[in-house]
């Protein structure tokens, strides 16, 4: 889960790393009380999931609470890339000399943690990790040993941080690092980190990304999700345990095991360029054990999205075999009943595969057809989709 | 042959008195595997019977490796114990360690593979995983051993259900092994270290190599199969149509930026030499066409 910039502003604090007074704000009334509050100039910042939002002028100097009254009012509902702004932070404004950069993210390719710093902060941080990537000091960081003090010198030093703020700066690693583990998160971002022109440093922004593995012993993490932005099909489905992700055609695809679910949709893309572009719905991975509440629960979820014209279930039978996932669908549709109003096409393949089709055969459902193999009920589902 | 187990492989089961555990250990008695107890924390001393077989519990890894012989072990234990269950594997030197559990945090998983570096005694494959099968020998995790038996193709995957499919497609030829290295974003073993052990492999002919989107795992593959794999590769890449910045089900299975893209995986193995399929299926002809069956 990414958060917004007030959130992670509030676990920075949390864990003592310096941050400006702050408050949100929903209105420009809100916006207005905040500005009063933090007192003298402030800083009115879109709060959006999404890069580039300063350029896309989602941040604005206040000079006093009317400005920011007025700021407020111009940035909230802004479209910025697609995020709409529903959120303002107010953040006292300090005067800045320097601008830097400091990261500690999971590093996938070489299976480690690795700090990312920088004395050349600030908007532009991406460009110079392209073109002066000598900048960007990289440094790797176990997750056995993590960041302690004298590490964390070690690496600020390596990224050439002027002595004034070397200390400083080591610091905000340390309290970064315990951010970034006992939060459980794969990104913690400072951009920029900003020494004032009374030499403190501060966290100016920042971005940070949790690991949702790790919601069981993470209780406060619940309350960071944006409901407002969860897609209401998508808030459904995980309501019911499902791995759902909705998206813009028109096959409805439920599957097992998130690789066949994957496949299934680039199966089915394929297939529908034949058939006038058609594309699939979702993604909807029911797991290994998919029983037919679960079969019930994904097709009621699938045939509840008006965009989907036709559902392909795409099942390889495994631990559960093929005659449990008929049983399944058979059952599943006699729970929807007359909700079930689209034709569904099945492929069954796998351990038990001529008793599965033998079951969905009895049952002759009419909604129901089954085919044989992958690409030609990928090819099918697209056919009636586009129909 | 076949690569990192065999039917000598004795195994240990972490987690064997859960309800997944015991459900598994099950079938992996079933298909041969040879299953000599199970580490319960607290249960040791216990001996449980699963389908007449007497399998001794131990409280800890080296217990059960000093009184069974065991030199491989599979880790069945729910997310919160993982981490634990797998650090008390690596601190007895357990040769190789097949997490199957879900769900673990990746600071946890980080941990316990650099942990398992420091060592350097432990292959652990997974976290997330549908563990490895050498039909006929040995079963370890969670694969149905009853889709193909064993022959010259050596697979490696990160999703357990594509890995069933392409045995299901392949079952007339069969496999020396099949490997399920998990879709998280920290793993034991990768694509690379599977590639390489299939190419030392007398009685692996060809390969199939399944990847998915997220992280650089397939380009790193492509790279290694150019300068040391001679053996005919053929391979499959699942996301093509996935949006970016949507997690699918794997939490590797994330693309951020143009890295990390179906396409730009595809590409890189095709620079190398590698024939992709666009569907499991084709990928499964193409691997038919090389064998000549």
């Amino acid at each position: 889960m990414d958060l917004f910039e007030y959130q992670a502003r509030d676990l920075f604090e949390k864990h003592g790393v310096p941050v400006l007074a702050a408050a949100i704000a929903t209105t420009a009334d809100e916006a207005e009380a905040a500005a009063t509050k933090i007192g003298g100039k402030v800083v009115v910042k879109a709060q959006v999931k999404v890069g580039g939002r300063g350029k896309a002028g989602g941040v604005k100097l206040a000079e006093n609470p009317t400005d920011a009254r007025e700021k407020a009012g111009a940035i909230l509902g802004m479209d910025i890339k697609g995020h709409v702004a529903r959120t303002v932070m107010i953040a006292a404004a300090a005067p800045i000399e320097s601008e830097y950069y400091l990261a500690i993210l999971l590093d996938r390719s070489n299976r480690t943690f690795l700090v990312m710093a920088s004395v050349s902060g600030g908007m532009d941080i991406e460009e110079v990790a392209h073109t002066a990537p000598e900048k960007l000091a990289k440094i790797p960081v176990s997750a056995v040993d993590g960041i302690s003090a004298a590490k964390a010198k070690e690496i600020i030093s390596a990224a050439n941080f002027p002595a004034d703020v070397a200390d400083q700066v080591a610091n905000v690693l340390v309290k970064l690092w315990e951010v970034f583990q006992s939060e459980d998160a794969t990104l913690v971002e400072v951009n920029p980190l900003v020494k004032t022109k009374d030499g403190k440093v501060i966290a100016l922004d920042g971005k940070v990304t949790l690991d949702d593995n790790a919601d069981f012993r993470q209780p406060d993490h619940e309350a960071l999700i944006d409901q407002a932005a969860e897609n209401p099909l998508e808030a459904a489905a995980k309501e019911k345990g499902l791995n759902y992700v909705k998206l813009d055609g028109e096959v409805g695809i439920i599957g097992n095991g998130a690789g066949l679910v994957m496949s299934t949709l680039d199966v089915v893309a394929y297939a529908g360029e034949k058939h006038g572009g058609v594309r699939p719905a979702n993604f909807l991975d029911i797991g290994g054990g998919a029983s037919a509440q679960v079969m019930a629960d994904g097709l009621s979820i699938i045939l509840g999205d008006k965009d989907v014209k036709s559902v392909f279930v795409n099942v390889f039978g495994g631990i559960t075999a093929c005659d449990a996932v008929a049983t399944g669908i058979v059952q599943a549709l006699e729970l929807l009943g007359s909700k079930a109003t689209k034709p569904i096409v099945v492929r069954l393949d796998g351990n038990n595969v001529m008793e599965g089709r033998a079951i969905l055969n009895k049952a002759a459902h009419p909604l129901v057809q089954q085919l044989d193999t992958m690409d030609g009920a990928a090819d099918r589902a697209a056919e009636l989709a586009a129909k | 042959m076949s690569i990192f187990l065999n039917e000598n492989t004795k195994v240990i089961v972490q987690g064997m008195t859960g309800s997944e555990g015991t459900k598994h250990t099950r079938r992996m008695l079933a298909s041969g595997t040879k299953i000599v107890g199970g580490v319960t924390p607290g249960k040791g001393g216990q001996v449980v019977d699963i389908d007449g077989h007497q399998l001794p519990v131990f409280n800890t890894v080296a217990e059960a490796m000093s009184a069974t012989g065991a030199n491989a072990s599979v880790v069945f234990v729910p997310p919160k114990f993982a981490k634990a269950a797998v650090i008390d594997a690596i601190d007895a030197a357990m040769p190789l360690v097949v997490v199957i559990t879900e769900g673990i945090p990746v600071h946890d998983s980080a941990s316990f593979y650099a942990y398992s570096l420091t060592k350097g005694t432990t292959r652990i494959i997974g976290p997330n995983c549908p563990g490895l099968i050498s039909p006929g020998k040995s079963n370890i995790g969670i694969i149905p051993a009853d889709i193909t038996g064993a022959g010259p193709i050596g697979l490696v995957s990160k999703s357990g259900t594509l890995t069933y499919q392409m045995m299901y497609e392949l079952r007339d030829i069969g496999f020396s092994t099949a490997v399920g290295i998990g879709g998280d974003p920290v793993i034991g073993t990768t694509h690379i270290d599977c590639l390489r052990a299939f190419q030392d492999d007398p009685d692996t002919q060809a390969i199939v190599m399944i990847g998915e989107i997220g992280g650089d795992a397939e380009e790193r593959a492509a790279a290694f199969i150019a300068e040391y794999v001679t053996k005919p590769v053929v391979g499959y890449v699942a996301g093509f149509t996935a949006p970016e910045g949507k997690t699918m089900g794997h939490a590797g299975a994330i693309v951020s930026g143009s890295s990390g893209t179906a396409q730009g995986k595809k590409d890189a193995l095709e620079a190398a030499g590698v024939k992709v399929g666009q569907t499991p299926s084709e990928t499964a002809r193409l691997l038919r066409a090389i064998l000549g069956r």
